[in-house]
């Protein structure tokens, strides 16, 4: 049985992962922004098989309880083995580039918040030699590209730290999967118009639960991403500076 | 915010809508950007005609509602969001040993829809429709206001609600009352008949002994042969199967859009006499799955694809038991003699249960549906022939499968529809709804 903490919980991606464990009987500790949401989150994994579930309100840019959330996590399933990091905005790259005071607030969420939780689970799963971190990166942060270059550089930021803990926790036995998801049906991403590169949260979720499952490093979900961004990176500097895309 | 993927089942008509997504049973509805127009709730696309579209106007997807609420599995009382697909619930209570209260053709309808239609399924005549097995549902409106609905509280809008084909707000959570089984078999009856008046004897022989009843007919066969068809009858099994049949296995889908119909008269002929002719003996038994006895056409993923660009349309019926037969007599003659039928027919007789909806379809008498390929006029001729017959045998039409209904025929078939006026949220409308109203 798996006892699971999950920031970002509410969010479309994490619900339908955490449903895949909850139907096995896993145990959660769920953290996100709005207590009802999460309230309703809880009673849709305990109705599908979940063996426990506690909840958790806190903002994830709060990093000064971040200590205190993943302590009492560990004491209330009594242990700790997985750790999913589902959370993210979506900033408006044309405010970032008007003002770094909002760029900034976006990369705390999206990289600095995320940083400080790695660093703290990494510590304690390091010590007690197993455990899974699983981070919700994106493809953006493969490459930088004019539409988006806040939010990828974020990303990136945290793909980048994640091979090195990776790298690091590799002698202890701790897992540490990046998930680089392409395009996603989710509220984040209600105001795009949806095409054939669109994939369902459940389709996404799938792809993490046996990334899990299966210890995995990096995945792109779906999985035709990794052809998409081969070529991406590829393109030389020299062309790709001209490009739109 | 692009409303181009949303369609109904039968793909006509097509449709200029938008499109928003209702995420939060919590939360307010999507209004905001849309000052203008109106809105509809949509769950997961399968009614066939245009009471899903909105056309001009905003659909709300209700398909992220899906989470559940509560399960009650001594007493077998299931509350969830109505974004929820049947085959989800199926998924949750059939290994403690529920099951749906009211099955319809497809396991891929939510619950909301299932409510908003007020569908019925084999086990009319015994169970009545899916309203009648709802205990209470919450009705959120365009001014915020939440309705707690049931026969006790509210039940005007509870009755509103239910085949008030989304109109009267859009309903969040919903529970529901299962139905105990020992597993998920079904013991099935299949006898042959070669004619309508022998389906009306073997009906009335099984209502009382079996719960699921109803029967394929094939609607190319004439004068002898008219009515003939295929009689499935079954009730759960009992526990201690010696056999255990398994679920289907292969999903096939129809992966594009054939340029054309592949529904022909060739075709046609060719299934529905290979149908008929395909059990040997006049009746067999059987142990199956609930699956292929529910749901047959599920395992067709976008089996509608197989009419082509231009869709189709699903006619379905009811006429009350006085002249009933003959009018339905008449209609299958009808069909036959236009050749525009498309595969099997399927015929069953409602029972007497009431259903606590205001414009609920089933009442007792003879129902029958099919589909009919989209052939343009001589299609809508034919249909309005079949109108005049449903109506003069005091009749009516299923709003749920219709695209074409004219406001005269729906005013008379619904005699009560200015009852649920009242009731009707002033920022929601649909297609069908400004179509007949």
């Amino acid at each position: 049985m798996r006892k699971i903490l999950i920031f970002g919980a509410t969010s479309s991606i994490a619900q339908e992962t955490a449903r895949l464990f909850a139907e096995k009987g896993d145990h959660f500790f769920l953290v996100a922004r709005n207590s009802e949401k999460l309230g309703s989150v809880a009673e849709d994994l305990k109705v599908r098989g979940a063996g426990s579930v506690v909840t958790c309100a806190l903002d994830a840019t709060d990093v000064d309880r971040h200590q205190t959330v993943i302590e009492e996590a560990t004491q209330k399933l009594t242990g700790l083995d997985t750790v999913l990091i589902a959370y993210g905005t979506l900033p408006d790259q044309k405010a970032c580039e008007e003002s770094f005071e909002f760029a900034k607030k976006e990369i705390e969420t999206n990289c600095l918040s995320v940083l400080s939780l790695l660093t703290l689970a990494a510590n304690q799963f390091e010590k007690q030699k197993k455990g899974t971190i699983a981070v919700i990166s994106s493809v953006a942060g493969d490459r930088g590209r004019k539409s988006n270059y806040v939010y990828g550089a974020s990303k990136g930021a945290v793909s980048i730290f994640l091979q090195g803990l990776r790298n690091r926790l590799y002698a202890s036995g701790v897992h540490v999967l990046t998930i680089k998801p392409g395009f996603v049906d989710t509220p984040m991403t209600k105001s795009f118009e949806k095409g054939i590169l669109w994939a369902s949260p459940e389709k996404v979720a799938r792809g993490i639960y046996n990334a899990i499952i299966k210890k995995k490093d990096v995945v792109y979900l779906p999985c035709f991403w990794r052809f998409i961004m081969l070529i991406i990176t590829s393109i030389p500097e020299k062309i790709f500076k001209r490009l739109s895309l | 915010m692009g409303g181009q993927q949303y369609q109904s089942w039968g793909r006509y008509p097509k449709v200029n809508q938008q499109a928003v997504s209702m995420f939060w049973r919590q939360e307010s509805l999507p209004l905001d950007g849309f000052e203008e127009k109106t809105f509809l709730p949509y769950g997961n696309g399968r009614s066939y005609g245009d009471s899903c579209l909105n056309d001009g106007g905003v659909l709300i997807d209700t398909r992220p509602l899906n989470r559940f609420i509560h399960f009650d599995a001594e007493n077998g009382i299931l509350r969830c969001e109505a974004g929820v697909l049947l085959n989800e619930i199926l998924h949750l209570i059939l290994p403690k040993g529920w099951f749906i209260p009211v099955s319809p053709g497809t396991q891929f309808v939510t619950l909301g829809g299932a409510i908003a239609n007020d569908i019925h399924g084999k086990n009319h005549h015994t169970a009545g429709t899916f309203g009648c097995h709802v205990n209470c549902l919450e009705l959120l409106q365009s001014d915020g206001t939440r309705r707690l609905c049931s026969l006790e509280e509210n039940p005007d809008w509870f009755s509103a609600t239910i085949g008030g084909l989304g109109l009267t707000g859009l309903i969040t959570w919903v529970e529901i009352k299962l139905k105990k089984v020992n597993n998920p078999f079904i013991d099935q009856e299949t006898i042959r008949f070669s004619n309508l008046k022998e389906f009306f004897q073997i009906s009335a022989d099984s209502d009382s002994d079996f719960e699921y009843t109803v029967a394929w007919v094939d609607c190319l066969a004439r004068g002898d042969a008219l009515g003939r068809g295929v009689f499935f009858r079954g009730n759960h099994a009992q526990s201690g199967t010696s056999k255990q049949p398994s679920p289907p296995r292969l999903r096939f889908t129809f992966p594009v859009d054939p340029p054309f119909s592949l529904v022909n008269q060739l075709s046609l002929k060719a299934f529905n006499f290979a149908f008929y002719n395909k059990q040997r003996k006049k009746s067999q038994k059987a142990i199956v799955h609930y699956a292929p006895f529910f749901y047959p056409l599920d395992s067709i993923e976008h089996w509608n694809r197989m009419y082509g660009p231009k869709g189709f349309f699903q006619y379905q019926f009811v006429v009350p038991h006085a002249g009933g037969p003959e009018a339905t007599a008449e209609i299958l003659g009808r069909i036959a003699d236009s050749g525009l039928g498309s595969f099997l027919a399927v015929l069953k007789i409602f029972g007497d249960k009431k259903s606590p909806g205001l414009l609920s379809f089933p009442r007792p008498g003879i129902t029958l549906a099919l589909d009919f390929p989209n052939q343009g006029k001589k299609t809508f001729d034919l249909m309005d022939r079949l109108d005049d017959v449903v109506r003069s045998a005091k009749g009516t039409i299923y709003p749920a499968k219709d695209a074409r209904m004219s406001k005269e025929n729906f005013q008379v078939f619904y005699p009560q529809w200015q009852e649920i006026c009242p009731y009707i949220d002033p920022r929601f409308s649909s297609s069908f709804w400004r179509q007949v109203s």
